[in-house]
């Protein structure tokens, strides 16, 4: 079987283990949505002083944010540490399968599912709250994305290296990103900002470039192609911090 | 090299410490082509360490290991083309049919066998569409089989497959792992039970201490720990004061009750006296003699030969009396 083939079938059989996981399909789907819908209803109609813009057009890109890293980090850090403490992955080490390719099919799955949201995201933005992109930030908006996926899809593989059992996965990684959540306008979202060390706090982890990234294109008021070069360059560093933690200290073994 | 081409298995003074821990302490072992080959020993005597240096799976401190012709150590994906694992204890995701965990590994190999060829080998085909996590313990066994031979591989390792099983399981196991033999594969199991290691396999290698102590078929080493018959009966039917002195002196005082393995002993042996020894036709016949001419009939009289746990109790020194299971070997 082709190595291409093989990661079709891994992706299949990810996805479909994703769709019967009632957990994942919550927190990646259901909750990213629920949201949106509370947020922007409450908040989406204030204006922003400094731009003239609806807050809403901060909380599509913002929710758009949480459901790309519940795509990525969550589900491939909690799926993966289920597969090492089960065994399974040391089992598929006797096998001929390459890692790369299992690595492969699970981001690959990552970013069909941050593709469905954003679908799902902007379609509802768009809809319901009248919030657009304009056609020539659509690059933009594909790079944003490509980027935050490849990051946060290599920093849940390093998080792994931190979780001792399947119980403590989603423990480990919600205390990593609920609290980055609040201090990078995904959640809250006002004119003057969060207090000066909040703000410090989101700017050295790579939550608030996605956000940051995805919401200049969402501007409406901006010219020719929004380039959030600054904010890629950063989720990049991250994704590289993210591969070298993995390559260095990831186990396909259970724990004792 | 090319002289031991039809071992499947070839390992010379294999060694494995891990830190200040010598687990496996100079290992010899050669498993033939086609041959089904237990590997029997205590928890923690070396198994599992040994048979995952075979699969590639662990590093080793210094030997010589050839697995296919192949060190494992420097394993290739066309090498593990030709091995099929079952890990000790692997469960697969619940969420999954049997039929798609296979499916999914079978796309792991370059030549697999069909699906539904694979469940129908290990006696899944009913099950196909179950959700691993509603199959038994041994339909989890036989579908972790299913995706050690789903590669069509010349030779299979089986660590532990039925530990913690229900004896109906255990049953169920035995079958699939029986059927390998048929496909002509050349399997090596690892167990912790006798009579799982004489019923499945052609020769049995017994570890100890991270030692090889034996090594045939089970009617071998029996003969080699050459176990005494134990003689019983009831005192009220013959008392030790009408027993002839060369008996009496045969008497096993309890202490030295040889064998019995320690769940054994907090069971009390029914209150009577016990003979062990190799003479059961001599000391049989005298025991009767001397019920005669006391008057009495020796009805409680019973003769028990050893049993395959004796025999490996008596080889991996767990029995020994006194000794604890973490003790020196006397």
């Amino acid at each position: 079987m082709s190595r291409l083939r093989q990661v079709r079938s891994e992706t299949r059989f990810n996805l479909l283990g994703f769709r019967r996981s009632p957990a994942a399909t919550f927190f990646t789907v259901i909750l990213p949505l629920v949201f949106l819908v509370i947020f922007t209803s409450i908040f989406g109609n204030y204006t922003i002083s400094a731009t003239g813009a609806r807050v809403a057009t901060q909380y599509v890109p913002g929710i758009l944010a949480l459901a790309l890293v519940s795509a990525t980090f969550m589900n491939q850090a909690i799926f993966t540490v289920v597969k090492r403490e089960s065994g399974v992955l040391k089992a598929m080490r006797a096998t001929p399968l390459p890692p790369w390719v299992y690595v492969g099919g699970s981001v690959v799955s990552s970013l069909v599912l941050t593709a469905m949201m954003t679908v799902l995201v902007m379609g509802i933005g768009r809809i319901a709250y009248g919030v657009g992109i304009q056609a020539g930030a659509l690059p933009s908006l594909f790079v944003s994305l490509a980027v935050g996926t490849a990051t946060f899809s290599a920093l849940g593989l390093a998080v792994t290296c931190m979780c001792p059992s399947e119980q403590a996965a989603p423990a480990i990684t919600n205390m990593f990103v609920l609290p980055l959540y609040f201090v990078s306008d995904v959640f809250v979202i006002t004119s003057s900002g969060p207090p000066r060390w909040m703000g410090l706090i989101g700017d050295i982890f790579p939550i608030k470039h996605l956000a940051h990234a995805l919401r200049h294109t969402f501007d409406p008021f901006i010219d020719g192609v929004p380039m959030p070069v600054g904010n890629w360059l950063v989720m990049a560093a991250w994704g590289v911090f993210g591969v070298l933690v993995t390559v260095r200290f990831f186990r396909w073994t259970p724990r004792g | 090299m090319i002289a031991g081409a039809d071992l499947a298995i070839e390992v010379t003074q294999l060694h494995k410490r891990y830190g200040e821990v010598e687990a496996v302490t100079g290992v010899d072992l050669s498993v033939a082509s086609g041959e089904v080959v237990a590997f029997l020993g205590p928890n923690g005597a070396g198994k599992t360490t040994t048979v995952e240096i075979l699969e590639g799976l662990r590093t080793r401190t210094s030997g010589d290991v050839r697995v296919l012709g192949v060190d494992p150590a420097a394993a290739t994906a066309a090498w593990k083309e030709r091995i099929g694992v079952v890990l000790q204890g692997a469960r697969h995701e619940g969420d999954f049919t049997a039929a798609e965990i296979v499916t999914m590994w079978s796309a792991y190999y370059r030549s697999p066998r069909p699906v539904a060829e694979v469940l129908e080998l290990v006696g899944l085909g009913d099950a196909a569409g179950t959700r691993t996590r509603r199959l038994s313990g041994g339909q989890q066994q036989r579908l972790a089989v299913a995706l050690a031979l789903v590669g069509d591989p010349e030779l299979v390792f089986l660590d532990e497959p039925t530990t913690g099983f229900d004896p109906a399981a255990r049953r169920e196991a035995w079958e699939t792992i029986g059927g390998l033999r048929s496909l002509g594969v050349t399997v090596m199991l690892t167990t912790h039970y006798m009579d799982e290691a004489d019923h499945l396999a052609d020769r049995i290698v017994v570890i100890s201490r991270g030692q090889i102590v034996a090594d045939g078929t089970a009617a071998e080493l029996a003969r080699h720990v050459a176990m005494p018959t134990r003689i019983s009966w009831d005192a009220a039917q013959l008392g030790h004061d009408e027993l002839p002195e060369g008996l009496r002196e045969l008497l096993d005082t309890g202490a030295s009750s040889g064998s019995a393995s320690p769940s054994e002993t907090s069971v009390p042996v029914p209150a009577g006296p016990v003979i062990a020894t190799q003479d059961v036709d001599g000391v049989v016949r005298q025991l009767l003699a001397a019920a005669d001419s006391a008057g009495t009939r020796l009805d409680s009289l019973a003769v028990r030969p050893p049993t395959l746990e004796d025999t490996y109790l008596a080889l991996t020194g767990e029995g020994s009396a006194g000794a604890d299971s973490t003790g020196v070997a006397p």
